[in-house]
């Protein structure tokens, strides 16, 4: 019992929304993609790009910066695979896995050439987001910890969850991206330029996927490490089908997600192996993906 | 040819040409155009029409010519070019987005803000407002996935009018509706027409010419082939013009004994997503050598329980019996194998791969026909040689059978789906409003194909929204309402009865006979 308790505690909360956080940016990003009816596969590239941009701006230009570069690069990469799937017409899936293998080695690249280390990149220079304590609220009990104390990325996540929902359904634009995702030639007769919104959606989703990899890489810790978005943004793709790509069904999803992540890390240093620990997120996108899969089955009634 | 009234032409197009790789679609075309007109556009599959009406509505640049809207030129870049001078199009297929409202459909690209954001109160009225003034009946905040055709049909009028469309195109519009949809139809053409639009639908029925239409422009392999007042005209003057020969007269349907059962439904019931009984305890069998119709409102379960014989959906109580098997539980393989064929409804989503070529698509079903393979692999002079004779017996008008189906006109890719399933030479034929955007002349030999299936002995369930065309084939006629047959007609009683169609239409509105 007194081991259960310990285990469910506020740090446990605490952490939830820290690891939610980047998988929550990411699968927004990817959200917007799938109602312009393109499946973005590249937020892990996305989310690793602005991670690594986040740490090489903040090292130069101070913890804004780092941050900026992390949007750039995002959007920079995307406005690379809107070239290809939107402009060239390319197959959105071959063109994402490609810019998710060019981001693990270009990432790899440069921090050779930039900073001439391998594996991980720590420096004094690099500023973290730090932290921001919310004076009434931190007072309360469950909610306090849950909310309170987090890198203001964190918040301004939350915030998005609710700037996409009005954008979403109850802006013009937000209906021409629905209608664009979902019956493109009946928008483009209506005079809207359907290749453009694709494309807008497209950038969007990588400068959300690059607050991901700022949270990432300068929220509780200030460093980059190869490879460190680690399967997290293929888990926001999970986290988007699984929400049905509607931003309160896909924040549930990442929260889910977030919390089996920090209990994860919370089991490790117990009697139960950490390669079990650890395989604990991956577990629970297993298990969403089944859901996925048995839901799709159920909605065509087809025979098998 | 002169404009065909003293009024200057709302609308002229002179001298358009639109070629397509291999294909001159439009040939000089001049075609002009009073206000407050109405104008059918006629012609064979692959004359033209909805090539001429894709460039007046800016979606094809044309090669050569003009386009005059009230005297004045125009130059359309994209649609939005054509619906900013005032013209509006209800597609051949409709361009909807089942998911969202009536009324974020209509004003999808064009919304009333407020405080920047998408204010829905004032497009809900707003499009009440223009439904009301046009006679248009129709529920702004319904999703437009629930609505039955002819209400989606509205949907895409009040699109163009909230666009203050002056000329209206509609292509083929009543190719998908029950004659009570068509007469709304009618009477919403007639009074856009009295107040001031211009008018120009598409369509293969000379009848809808001459209760509907003023003039009739008749298009000949891209060409114009007469433009004639309806008035001074008539329906056989009008076919003469388009396929250059009379019609055969009449069907030669000789009756003929029944064998024994071939396709039976046992108590069937099928439910929609919501779980609602969809297909209610229907049961009824086609035997050797019958015509069976399916007649009724779209909507009322006939399209459902198609979808469930052909195996495209699981019944959840009943039985189907192919050939006095079993096959409730069967695969579609395994009821095809058993010598079942279908033509679908939907052509261009089930019926065809759109992206394959003709050839492909011709030979989807037939991959068991030992003349498309050599040792165990597709023979490409194989595959050639059986479409190309496919082509030819269908009369399918294509540069060539490795085209894509999707460059076909509408009534093409119809046949391209006709030619395959009747191919099969099937035991049991579903065919499913097997003539929906034919011409006169290829429906005519759709017709003498599906009597042929019942003359040699094997059976045919036809489903059409055509009661003349279920009058004039069916042996048998079932009219279903709200999931059930509630009337079943012999075609014997029904021959000569100048009330038959008012019978059918009757029974399917859920009345008494
Ligand atoms: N996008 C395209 N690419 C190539 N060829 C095309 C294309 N669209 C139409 N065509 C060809 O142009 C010709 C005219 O086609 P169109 O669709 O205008 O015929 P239609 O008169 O509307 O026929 P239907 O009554 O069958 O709808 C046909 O031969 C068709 O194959
Ligand atoms: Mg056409």
């Amino acid at each position: 019992m007194n081991e259960l308790a310990n285990l469910f505690d506020a740090a446990l909360l605490s952490s939830t929304m820290r690891f939610a956080t980047p998988l929550l940016l990411a699968a927004l990003g990817g959200l917007i993609c799938e109602r312009a009816g393109i499946f973005n596969i590249a937020l892990e590239g996305l989310m690793l790009t602005g991670a690594f941009a986040a740490v090489a701006g903040s090292y130069y230009a101070g913890v804004l910066g780092g941050v900026g570069a992390a949007v750039v690069a995002g959007a920079a990469l995307a406005a690379l695979y809107a070239g290809f799937v939107v402009g060239l017409r390319s197959d959105e899936i071959v063109v994402g896995i490609a810019l998710n293998l060019l981001a693990s080695g270009l990432t790899v690249f440069l921090l050779r050439a930039l900073f001439g280390v391998k594996g991980a990149f720590q420096d004094p220079r690099i500023e973290g987001l730090g932290s921001v304590r919310l004076p009434l609220i931190e007072a309360i009990p469950i909610v306090g910890p849950l909310l309170s104390g987090h890198s203001w990325l964190v918040y301004a996540a939350l915030m998005l969850v609710a700037i996409v929902w009005v954008v979403l359904f109850h802006h013009p634009l937000g209906l021409r991206l629905r209608g664009v995702g979902e019956q493109p030639d009946a928008a483009a007769t209506l005079g809207v330029n359907t290749r453009r919104v694709q494309a807008a959606a497209l950038i969007v989703s990588g400068m959300l996927c690059g607050l991901a990899g700022a949270q990432l890489s300068l929220g509780s810790v200030t460093l980059f490490v190869e490879g460190m978005s680690a399967g997290r943004g293929w888990i926001a793709v999970v986290a988007v089908l699984l929400g049905r790509a509607h931003p309160v069904g896909v924040a549930v999803a990442c929260l889910v997600f977030g919390f089996t992540d920090s209990l994860g890390f919370r089991l490790q240093g117990r009697d139960i192996p950490s390669q079990l620990t650890e395989m604990l997120p991956y577990v629970v996108t297993l298990i969403g993906l089944a859901i996925i899969n048995s839901r799709r089955a159920q909605q065509k009634g087809l025979q098998p | 040819m002169v404009a065909t009234s003293s009024e200057a032409p709302a609308l002229e197009l002179r001298g358009i040409v639109k070629r397509f790789p291999g294909v001159l679609a439009n040939d000089h075309i001049d075609l002009a155009v009073a206000p407050g007109e109405i104008r059918a556009l006629l012609g064979e599959n692959g004359a033209g029409k909805t090539t001429l009406m894709r460039v007046l509505y800016g979606l094809y640049p044309p090669d050569d010519g003009e386009i005059l809207l009230d005297g004045k030129a125009q130059r359309f870049r994209s649609p939005t070019d054509a619906i900013h001078a005032g013209i509006g199009m209800v597609h051949q297929h409709f361009m909807l987005f089942p998911s969202l409202t009536v009324a974020e459909n209509v004003v999808y690209g064009r919304e009333p803000q407020r405080w920047g954001l998408l204010d829905r109160t004032a497009a809900a009225r707003q499009v009440a407002e223009l439904a009301e003034r046009y006679g248009l009946q129709v529920d702004p905040a319904a999703r437009v996935a629930d609505l039955p055709v002819g209400s989606r049909q509205r949907v895409e009028i009040l699109k163009t009018l909230y666009r203050d469309a002056r000329v209206l195109i509609l292509d083929e519009p009543t190719a998908v509706l029950t004659p009570q949809e068509r007469q709304g139809l009618f009477q919403i053409l007639r009074e856009l027409a009295s107040q001031g639009k211009t008018v120009i639908f598409i369509t293969h029925k000379l009848q809808e010419v001459m209760d509907l239409a003023d003039h009739a422009t008749v298009l000949r392999g891209g060409m114009v082939e007469a433009t004639v007042a309806v008035a001074d005209s008539s329906p056989e003057a009008l076919c003469r013009h388009m396929v250059g020969r009379d019609l055969l007269p009449q069907l030669a349907k000789v009756p003929q004994a029944t064998g024994e059962s071939l396709l039976a439904v046992n108590n069937l019931v099928v439910l929609d997503n919501t779980g609602r009984r969809i297909v209610d305890q229907v049961s009824f069998e086609v035997r050797a050598g019958e015509i069976v119709g399916l007649a009724g409102v779209a909507g009322n379960g006939q399209s459902e329980l198609v979808a469930a014989i052909a195996g495209l959906r699981s019944p959840a109580a009943g039985r189907i019996l192919l050939n006095q098997d079993d096959v409730t539980a069967t695969s579609i393989a395994a009821r095809r194998q058993a010598g079942l064929a279908y033509i679908p409804e939907d052509r261009n989503r089930v019926g065809l791969a759109l992206a394959a070529s003709v050839a492909d698509n011709l030979i989807l079903t037939g991959r068991h026909n030992p003349t498309l393979t050599q040792r165990g692999v597709l023979s490409q002079a194989g595959i050639e040689r059986y479409t190309t004779d496919l082509v030819e017996r269908f009369d399918i008008k294509i540069a060539s059978v490795r085209e894509a189906v999707d460059h076909l006109s509408g009534g093409n890719r119809q046949k391209v789906v006709t030619a395959r399933e009747l191919a099969q030479e099937p035991l049991v034929l579903i065919a499913e409003q097997p003539t929906q955007g034919v011409d006169v002349g290829a429906a005519e030999s759709i017709h003498h194909n599906l009597l042929a299936v019942r003359d040699q002995g094997r059976a045919v369930l036809l489903s059409s929204a055509e009661s003349s065309e279920i009058l004039a084939l069916c042996d048998r006629i079932l009219v279903m309402f709200e999931g059930r047959i509630v009337g079943e007609l012999l075609a014997e009683e029904l021959a000569n009865d100048p009330a038959a169609e008012a019978t059918i239409g009757l029974l399917a509105a859920g009345g008494e006979v």
